[in-house]
């Protein structure tokens, strides 16, 4: 029997945050993470730039459930469940492509890009409670654009995106307004497995700690290209900062420059001119303050539960999905301003390339790092992962409080208290939890 | 090529296979210093992402696009005991087939199949595909100008990272 007050000790006055290693392992824990947190919160299925055109469609598995969006001949997009509403089988069975009209194989039954049912052969065989107008593709119960990243939700009751978003919200702000004209995923995706517990993936996105002992290989490769061995050093030591619903950000100083809008000599002399113009129009469009934040500071931000966006010198929007205790699938995409001219792309693309590809000089040992975390956990013996660094002090972005946060509210879904306050830095919110 | 069938008398079949397999060889004996020999000094080493195999890396996300300090780099990676996902090192063994050649003003652009077996921690992960490579003389010798690696796989869903050379 599953006892879920197993799961975390949460003692702040005593410096305490352990997770029960079963969290990571357990099949049960899998099946109520599907029904308590997959299928009632608010989950990422694309960029709206992925399908450009009216006709566009992409599919993409969403939970487990296999979605495609489309952009209609209205210039919508919306997001359908991929079976036809006759017997069930996927209307899309490419990964991309154009269609005025979606003809589901196995019968010919037709729909247009609205999701409008079109065509019956031989409707006449039916009777009259047939209703073509209601048999149109179906949608999630909830889909929500927020300035072009869609979401989806499952469960029809879920608050407002604005909402749930929290202090997220901010963050994809800084994201989005980046851009003089929107952003665009740029084509090419990475799809890669992990074996391991997808929330291993959310701590690791998050967490500080890990990063200069893991990556040394990668901060090696940077100084040899010129970046000072001291601006790694520092980099990890700003306040760490959670933005509520299990949402978190580990924010901090980027060791290289910055296409938006911080030149560095990576770049190049041709570019440098460039970039300065697009930093003076942040700077009149936002002010000083908000343009360093957008151009000088790097982040990761976690959109609970499993949305990850890097915003350094690339920007990486990468999701990752369960498929058992011990195996995630993962996918990740690249984020620049429409208007970017060729070679700052290309720039981001190299870091990409260096770091968080999987054929990177980073991304690979993280892979690793917490494939071996799973792999220990085999051993047994020890039944509690230690999260408690920051506990006692103003915790920093290589401290552990974004992971607890995540977990926080992890455990408010699991154990039905629902949303829980995740906001403060060290004691208040907790208590709920301590019972 | 002329020059190849003058050299000791071989076709350029046999020339082409032989520089593939040795290439091969090296590579699964993690003789990556003679390995990175082979390359000109503007070589190239590029592999797409699975799902946009005619990608290019000036505008296309990719996996892989190195130029020869990058591709140092990542020989220097490999045989530090910091590159944690190839330390300690897998076992890999390459096998090449349907070899076809094509003779260009400056080289020749070579296609072949690969299997790529790699053996690791109790696993083992198939990588499935086929090369580029254009090749031309340089210094009296054979020489990788390009050489691209284009999976077949729909993900990398058995190996998490392409951390091999592949």
């Amino acid at each position: 029997m599953l006892d879920l007050d197993r799961m975390i000790i949460d003692k702040p006055a005593d410096g305490i945050f352990r997770i029960h290693r079963s969290a990571m392992t357990s099949p049960e824990i899998l099946q109520m993470e599907q029904e308590r947190i997959f299928n009632k919160s608010w989950l990422y299925v694309c960029h709206e730039s992925e399908v450009e055109n009216p006709g566009d469609y992409r599919r993409r598995n969403v939970a487990g459930r296999p979605l495609f969006f489309v952009r209609g001949n209205d210039g919508k997009v919306r997001v359908f469940l991929n079976t036809c509403t006759h017997r069930g089988a996927l209307i899309c069975r490419h990964d991309q492509g154009h269609a005025d009209v979606l003809q589901c194989f196995y019968h010919a039954w037709s729909f247009n890009n609205h999701g409008d049912l079109v065509g019956v052969p031989d409707e006449a065989g039916y009777g009259h409670s047939f209703n073509k107008a209601a048999m149109g593709l179906k949608s999630p119960p909830r889909v929500e654009n927020y300035r072009g990243f869609i979401f989806v939700s499952f469960n029809p009751d879920v608050e407002d995106l604005v909402g749930y978003l929290a202090g997220a919200r901010e963050y994809l702000d800084l994201v989005v307004d980046q851009a003089e004209h929107g952003m665009r995923i740029i084509a090419g995706s990475n799809r890669y497995s992990i074996k391991a517990n997808w929330k291993l993936l959310v701590e690791n996105s998050l967490d500080g700690y890990h990063v200069k002992p893991t990556h040394k290989s990668y901060f090696d490769y940077v100084t040899g290209l010129g970046v000072k061995s001291g601006a790694v050093q520092t980099a990890f030591s700003r306040p760490a900062r959670v933005l509520g619903n299990g949402h978190a950000v580990e924010e901090h100083d980027g060791v290289r420059g910055r296409p938006i809008a911080r030149w560095s000599p990576l770049f190049g002399e041709e570019n440098k001119e460039e970039i300065a113009a697009i930093r003076a129009r942040l700077v009149r469009k936002f002010g000083e303050q908000r343009a360093h934040l957008m151009t000088d500071i790097s982040r990761n931000l976690l959109v609970y539960p499993n949305l990850l966006i890097i915003d350094s010198i690339d920007i990486t929007v990468r999701i990752f999905w369960p498929i058992t205790p011990d195996l995630m699938d993962v996918t990740a995409w690249q984020l620049a301003p429409r208007e970017e001219k060729p070679e700052l792309p290309r720039r981001r693309l190299d870091n990409f390339l260096t770091f968080h590809g999987p054929g990177g000089f980073a991304t690979p040992d993280d892979v690793e790092a917490i494939e071996s975390c799973q792999a220990g956990y085999k051993a047994e013996g020890v039944e509690w992962s230690e999260l408690s660094r920051g506990m006692h002090r103003e915790a920093i972005a290589e401290d552990e409080l974004q992971l607890r946060a995540f977990w926080r509210q992890w455990y408010g879904h699991m154990s039905g208290l629902g949303k829980v306050e995740t906001n403060d830095p060290i004691i208040r919110q907790t208590v709920a939890l301590a019972r | 090529m002329p020059q190849a069938r003058e050299q000791n008398d071989r076709t350029v079949r046999e020339l082409v296979e032989d520089f593939l397999y040795q290439e091969a060889a090296l590579l699964d004996q993690w003789r990556l210093d003679e390995w990175l020999a082979l390359f000109t000094s503007d070589g190239r080493y590029f592999v797409p992402t699975t799902d946009l195999p005619n990608g290019d890396p000036k505008t296309d996300l990719v996996f892989i696009d190195d130029d020869m300090v990058r591709l140092r780099a990542r020989v220097e990676r490999l045989k530090s005991r910091h590159g944690h996902r190839e330390y300690p090192s897998s076992r890999t063994r390459r096998f090449i087939t349907n070899i076809i050649i094509k003779v260009t003003e400056d080289g020749m652009v070579v296609t072949s199949s690969f299997l790529i077996y790699r053996f690791r921690l109790g696993e083992s992960s198939p990588y499935v595909g086929w090369y580029e490579h254009k090749l031309k003389q340089a210094d009296g010798q054979l020489k990788i100008h390009h050489r691209k690696a284009v999976l077949d796989m729909e993900a990398l869903s058995e190996h998490g990272a392409v951390s091999i050379i592949l």
